[in-house]
């Protein structure tokens, strides 16, 4: 075979095989990912769907129950919040007021959320409104 | 002194901005001394952000709260070893780090190579004062680290108890001198692609030792920042898939494949379009890794982020694409490879898969990790993926790679022979043939990943093994000298080797570790109740009591109060450890709290019950429930609340202490249930031993050896050899002769 004829056709088949790579990537990145939402575009949330909810865990609304913790959480800038139920052991940072990545399915009218999938933000700033500092320069 | 830290800032945009005029100036118009007045401003910018680091350093150390960052990021009571380490938790502060870290590194390189590179050194340096004076600009118009408080501050926020963690003080300087230090082999590709000396293995072999140095520090980099996951986070993992995270794994990977591809490029002149790629690609990761960590750009469990900085590095990034996409197709033309791959059967090709896996890999990093932005361009809604996408694809890669590290270092060049192959893989193959056949007797076919990890890295272990004890029957058999003596002038004669087969090595025990903790772990929630037990993982873990305690700061103060556990771990009746796991709480700075309900919103981190072993970790964290303790928390809430301000602030400090050794006295007394989260997982030890190993590779690979120093000696002595028979030096014969190797192409 000539070797520029042979260069086409590994050429061809390597661009394939990327394709055919690629269409597999997006296909499972589709099917396998959760839409990521805050607490206001779950007022119309499907049951049995899995959605990533990302939002504050709302003051108050805290409460340990026999096997883990329920909560609300709300929109970072807003008032809309939805119930969430979940088992387990809850991360450090965890507590109201936080913001929270957590995979949720709707089951009735609470979130329960799905396990190990509690991430709380680990803030770098310990900074706290009361005694917050303003930069002036 | 803020004002004086401020005024070194501006001074350094500045002096970056004359220095990238100098040296392109200097190089176009063949003026030497602007060229080197360029480099002068490097080692400039260098000295004024090490004031500047250093005036914000002694900040933090003395507590002087007129920063603002020490005011929000630090206290007096917080201890002088984390008051230092504070500087670069807040986001002015670790772009502060970044910058001086930056200008340090690239004084050294231009220092190491002034002498040398000639055409390629005055535009690197541009490049490199390019990312100086991007970060300089940060620093003095968006987040400067010299911001003033408002008003007079008496106490600070003190630094978040999450990040009081011996790693606070390397973590991040490991990553960011990794990072950085990528930005050298990127700036010098640069040079040489404007310069059309992309062919020439000068500017690679002087930047050569920076690309392993970034690897290195950015591995042990992210190694810490996953052993610190394990060991405070409370949740029992080391690696999450988090952005932030793979922001870290994406130039590691792209610089793991440069290192082996460039070998390539060395020996045969080939793949220098691939190479010249990656360099550029992982000194772009680089900055795109700090823009993901430092934009909040996408949703981590790390909140770093201030959006304000998410435009200028967009628009940065997209001019380093674009400049190197441009540069690459410009020079496509010097960029042919001299050679063609012999045979499928050659290091090269193995080499060329090696780095084939590696993109891959960081492909799939990068397109998981950007998926909720792709996904909202496609869809217009965002959506993420978690660890199982990861998983489904970069398990296979791995287990490819780990095999391919294996075979690499033994196979020939150019072409291997089937008794080569025969001579080099017959051993290797049976010894993991037999490994996997055990294993499956011993029911662990269940597992089939994990299985043929196992298998694949007993195959590199073996293979590498063999390499060694070759060459110790060389020395010895050549020198006469004795089998520790002989491994010790073998790896010292050829430390890039021997150095890289011992990271690989390395890499084959970490992935064991990985693959059996992943596969075999067991880990369970459950609430108990002192006396109660529960099984996990053929271990009987038993909530024997509960233990309180309150720590006070050196000043006397209350720091924390914490609550925790005696749990007895037991196998078949006998006692194998006890772990003491805790949950200690920090106070509040929120004043609308009560004096005592303070001590229980603020902060709460988890001291973790660990018994590690070559064989299996025990390990176990615990959430009291503090409802039960509510109602005494609301009541010395009252009670506090009647009589602030109304006694002496000593006194009421006194009370409130007594008050909370109430609390931690009624706790043990009368323990409420708390969670736990028991885990034993296997061979978790094995990660942490086979990162030491490949740290310990990587720093043989890269120390300089006696040869180096001769072989450049005498390359040099050859260049002014051969300069001077052409009449073509007639000045600066002695500069040559101390090192040009521009001279010889």
């Amino acid at each position: 075979m000539q070797p520029a004829r042979k260069r086409r056709i590994r050429l061809v088949a390597a661009l394939s095989a990327a394709v055919m790579l690629a269409v597999a990537l997006v296909y499972t990145s589709i099917s396998a990912s959760s839409e990521a939402v805050t607490p206001s575009d779950l007022q119309t949330a499907q049951a049995g769907v899995s959605y990533q909810l990302t939002g504050k865990v709302q003051h108050g609304s805290v409460r340990t129950t026999s096997d883990g913790v329920r909560f609300r959480v709300r929109d970072r800038d807003g008032t809309a919040s939805v119930p969430v139920s979940y088992t387990g052991a809850v991360p450090d940072p965890f507590r109201q007021g936080r913001e929270v990545i957590v995979t949720v399915r709707k089951k009735g009218a609470t979130f329960v959320g799905e396990r190990n999938s509690l991430v709380t933000k680990c803030p770098s700033k310990f900074t706290e409104d009361a005694t917050k500092s303003q930069q002036k320069s | 002194m803020a004002t004086v830290g401020r005024a070194l800032l501006i001074l350094s945009l500045v002096v970056a901005g004359y220095g990238i005029f100098a040296s392109l100036y200097g190089v176009r118009r063949g003026r030497p001394e602007w060229v080197v007045s360029g480099r002068r401003a490097v080692y400039a910018i260098a000295a004024l952000c090490t004031g500047a680091f250093a005036i914000l350093e002694i900040a933090f150390l003395r507590s002087d709260f007129t920063f603002a960052t020490v005011a929000s990021h630090s206290s007096t009571t917080t201890p002088a070893f984390y008051k230092a380490a504070a500087a670069w938790s807040s986001q002015e502060g670790s772009l502060m780090l970044w910058l001086w870290l930056l200008s340090m590194w690239s004084s050294l390189v231009l220092y190491l190579t002034r002498k040398q590179l000639r055409r390629v050194a005055p535009y690197a340096t541009a490049v490199l004062l390019g990312f100086a004076a991007f970060f300089a600009a940060l620093l003095v118009f968006l987040e400067t680290p010299f911001g003033l408080s408002a008003g007079i501050v008496a106490e600070g926020n003190g630094l978040n108890p999450l990040l009081r963690h011996p790693s606070m003080m390397i973590h991040p300087p490991m990553l960011y001198s990794g990072y950085t230090l990528f930005a050298i082999p990127f700036a010098f590709a640069i040079g040489a692609l404007v310069t059309r000396q992309v062919g020439a293995a000068d500017w690679i072999r002087s930047t050569r030792r920076f690309a392993l140095a970034a690897w290195f520090f950015l591995g042990i980099g992210i190694l810490l920042g996953a052993r610190w996951s394990y060991s405070e986070l409370g949740w029992g993992g080391y690696w999450a898939w988090d952005p932030v995270e793979n922001a870290s794994l994406l130039p590691w990977l792209t610089g793991t494949a440069f290192i082996h591809s460039i070998m390539i490029q060395e020996k045969r002149g080939m793949l220098k379009i691939w190479n010249i790629s990656l360099v550029l690609a992982t000194g772009i990761l680089s900055i795109l890794g700090t823009f993901l960590v430092r934009s909040g750009v996408l949703d981590s469990i790390h909140a770093f982020g201030a959006s304000t900085l998410g435009i200028p590095f967009v628009i940065f990034i997209g001019i380093l694409i674009a400049a190197s996409i441009g540069l690459v197709v410009w020079r496509r033309e010097a960029l042919r490879s001299e050679n063609r791959l012999d045979s499928l059967l050659s290091r090269e090709a193995i080499f060329l898969m090696n780095n084939l896996v590696l993109v891959a890999m960081a492909f799939v990093v990068f397109w998981g990790t950007f998926w909720p932005l792709i996904a909202e361009a496609l869809t217009g809604s965002r959506r993420a993926l978690g660890p199982p996408w990861f998983d489904r694809y970069l398990v296979p890669l791995t287990l490819v790679l780990v095999l391919l590290s294996g075979i690499g270092p033994v196979i020939a060049w150019r072409k291997a022979t089937a008794s080569n192959a025969r001579r080099n893989f017959a051993l290797p193959a049976v010894a993991a043939l037999v490994l996997g056949a055990a294993l499956v007797a011993l029911g662990v076919g269940d597992r089939p990943a994990a299985l043929a990890m196992f298998v694949c890295g007993a195959f590199v272990v073996v293979s590498v093994g063999q390499e060694f004890w070759r060459g110790i029957g060389v020395r010895r058999a050549m020198t006469g000298e004795r089998a520790p003596g002989a491994l010790v002038s073998l790896v010292a004669r050829n430390r890039r080797r021997y150095g890289g087969y011992l990271v690989h090595v390395g890499m084959a025990v970490l992935f064991v570790g990985v693959a059996a903790s992943t596969a075999f772990n067991d880990a369970r929630d459950v609430r108990m109740s002192p006396g109660q037990s529960t099984k996990v993982g053929g271990y009987v873990f038993t909530y024997v009591k509960p233990t309180s305690r309150i720590t006070a700061t050196k000043d006397g103060s209350l720091e924390k109060i914490s609550f925790g556990s005696v749990v007895q771990v037991r196998q078949d009746g006998k006692l194998v450890t006890t772990l003491r796991p805790e949950r200690s709480y920090f106070e509040s700075r929120d004043t609308s709290l009560g004096p005592v309900g303070r001590f229980f919103e603020g902060e709460a981190t988890s001291e973790i019950g660990l018994k590690a072993g070559m064989r299996r970790d025990l390990w176990a964290a615990m959430t009291p429930d503090k409802a039960a303790l509510a109602p005494q928390i609301a009541q010395g809430d009252k009670v506090f609340g009647a009589v602030s301000g109304k006694l002496p602030p000593k006194v009421e400090a006194g009370l409130l202490a007594e008050a909370l050794r109430g609390l931690a006295r009624r706790y043990v007394a009368d323990p409420p249930v708390a969670t736990f989260r028991l885990i034993t997982s296997p061979l978790v030890t094995w990660i942490w031993l086979g990162a030491i190993i490949v740290f310990l590779g990587g720093l043989i690979a890269m120390w300089p050896g006696e040869r180096d120093a001769l072989r450049r000696r005498a390359q040099a002595r050859y260049a002014a050899r051969v300069a001077q028979d052409l009449g073509r030096a007639p000045r600066g014969a002695t500069t040559v002769a101390a090192g040009s190797s521009e001279a010889r192409s």
